[in-house]
């Protein structure tokens, strides 16, 4: 199921202004690879280009290669909308369909997508779903109750299980904590654990703690200068980075030196 | 050492919380500001209300008395009693369903553009547009449409040629509101929706719409309102006609506006009088008179309907969020 994003040569821009420049890194099948980073150093704009999100704000543009096992998804006949599909992604707010049951969120990737299922299969579908993001339990008794009258961090979860019913093969999460409590938030991240087994993580976080609890993989991005774009300072073992990392920046941002 | 400022600034402190000249004056202005706020609003209350009270209390026997909702003025002088005002009824439902079942698909299909499409100078158009149309007195709209149908293609007056005009009226106000209601849409979910892999077309059919119903209804609703009383396109469009006539588009059609209109032109010289004691006449009951009111009643009523159908809808969907 997982797969391997290698990413060369990436610049970023939108409009005339670059965000990031010069990112090179590879993502390993089933594992966790964590960025971090100060704030506005452009590691929600990388992973966003990861499955063409940033796509979606205009004048956004993106040069370099980004590889899926090999397969260039910004190749001229490849559809984002099919690169989405195989790479799915968490938000920072919990973002449940307002008009939607716990069920239809959950279904929403497969229905919308037009896929045409029997209701056997779509139950099937949000039970393995939601199963997997720990949330079935919880829910089971209420399915056709509205998604946001879930707590925050039954509804990250829920916005999980959405993400994963569409199976795909890569899940990116752009601070998927950030909005939650202590409690929600190891929920979170024992689920992060069990869904390495089978998907590809990427996950962005501020928390440098939760980087270190989950990632086997870490990348860490800075500013290359004042009003300088973003760029990818060094990418290593999660251990490593944090115990002994070649860059005189990384140890100066985990040690709090700075950011 | 750092005791010692924080003694001497306590008792001023206090001072400063109970009294001082500032607070009073503070609280004389938010006085002040409260009595004219709450005056403003009874002010705008009192012609609501009298508006209100007028009509019901005119408009009520007409509306309550056997025949109002199922018989016409058909045979009836403005001195006779009784009559309906079925006729109209019909003929203001009938326009205003064509005028909406031309509108509303058109007005959506424009602020989904704006809101979800519209990049650059089209879109800039297409708003300034929008605004003119905002701004067109609806006699114009009539007259053009009178130019256009009638002296040009040789039409003859209808009640489809009123839907017409109305059409013209009622876009520009269900634009604003559904675009207003789509941009209030968050970005968040129509981003959720992309990373499912949903196409756009998709994301704003089953994602956007649904989820700012509750407002684009309302929207729709205050047009069919903004519509419904409209009288400058029946007069210049319409001719009015104490029958029923459910036809849109052959001959005359009565509506609730054009019926009022009928009602109150007609309704000084018809009155009943009676010679008095004095040798004077006196008007004893003009029926011509209870009918406008209620008619006027009627029209009203039918709007408040709407409205209340529109906010039952707005509940219902939050209901099931």
């Amino acid at each position: 199921m997982a797969k391997r994003i290698d990413v060369k040569d990436v610049d970023i821009y939108y409009g005339k202004f670059q965000a990031v420049r010069g990112v090179n890194l590879t993502i390993e099948p089933r594992s966790v690879t964590a960025f971090i980073g100060p704030s506005g150093c452009g590691k929600s704009t990388v992973l966003r280009t990861l499955n063409r999100m940033h796509e979606v704000v205009p004048g956004a543009r993106v040069s370099g290669d980004v590889l899926l096992d090999g397969e260039d998804i910004y190749g001229s006949s490849v559809d984002p909308v099919n690169v989405r599909r195989t790479i799915g992604m968490v938000f920072q707010r919990p973002n449940p369909f307002p008009t939607m049951s716990i069920y239809d969120n959950v279904v929403a990737g497969l229905k919308l997508q037009g896929t045409r299922m029997r209701k056997h299969e779509l139950d099937d579908a949000v039970e393995r779903s939601l199963v997997s993001a720990n949330l079935w339990h919880e829910v089971r008794s209420r399915l056709k109750k509205p998604g946001s009258g879930l707590s925050g961090g039954q509804q990250q979860r829920l916005c999980i299980a959405r993400a994963i019913a569409v199976q795909p093969q890569v899940l990116l999460m752009d601070e998927p904590c950030s909005a939650l409590d202590p409690i929600s938030t190891l929920a979170i991240e024992d689920l992060i654990q069990q869904l390495k087994a089978t998907y590809t993580i990427v996950i962005v976080t501020h928390n440098m703690q939760q980087a270190a609890r989950v990632s086997d993989r870490t990348a860490f991005f800075n500013l290359a200068g004042v009003s300088q774009p973003g760029e990818l300072v060094e990418m290593d073992d999660t251990e490593k980075i944090f115990s002994n990392p070649s860059d005189k920046r990384t140890e100066d941002y985990i040690s709090g030196r700075f950011g | 050492m750092r005791d010692a400022p924080m003694t001497t600034y306590a008792p001023t402190l206090a001072k400063s919380l109970s009294t001082g000249r500032g607070v009073r004056l503070r609280k004389a202005k938010s006085g002040l500001a409260a009595v004219l706020v709450t005056g403003s609003f009874a002010v705008a209350l009192v012609p609501l209300v009298w508006l209100l009270w007028t009509v019901i209390s005119k408009g009520l026997h007409a509306v309550t008395r056997d025949g109002w909702f199922t018989a016409s003025q058909r045979n009836k002088t403005y001195t006779d009693p009784g009559g309906g005002a079925l006729h109209a009824i019909i003929g203001t439902a009938e326009q205003v369903a064509l005028c909406s079942a031309i509108s509303v698909p058109i007005a959506l299909l424009v602020a989904i553009y704006l809101v979800e499409y519209g990049r650059g100078a089209l879109a800039r158009v297409t708003t300034f547009m929008v605004d003119i149309l905002t701004g067109i007195p609806s006699i114009v709209a009539a007259l053009f449409i009178y130019a256009v149908f009638i002296g040009t293609l040789g039409q003859s007056k209808a009640g489809w040629l009123v839907s017409l005009a109305l059409v013209l009226l009622m876009i520009p106000v269900i634009v604003r509101t559904a675009e207003e209601m789509l941009r209030l849409v968050p970005n968040e979910l129509r981003e959720a929706s992309y990373a499912l892999g949903v196409p756009k077309w998709r994301t704003v059919l089953r994602v956007v719409l649904p989820t700012a119903l509750a407002g684009i209804v309302t929207g729709v609703i205050l047009g069919i309102a903004r519509v419904a009383g409209e009288t400058a396109p029946l007069l210049v469009l319409g001719t009015y006609t104490p029958n029923r006539n459910s036809d849109l588009f052959h001959g005359p059609q009565g509506t609730l506006p054009s019926f009022i209109n009928d009602q109150t032109v007609n309704a000084s010289s018809h009155g009943t009088y009676q010679l008095g004691a004095d040798g004077k006449p006196h008007l004893v009951h003009n029926f011509a008179v209870d009918r406008l009111w209620g008619a006027a009643l009627t029209l009203i009523v039918i709007v408040m309907l709407l409205n209340l159908i529109g906010r039952l809808v707005g509940r219902f969907q939050k209901i099931s969020d």
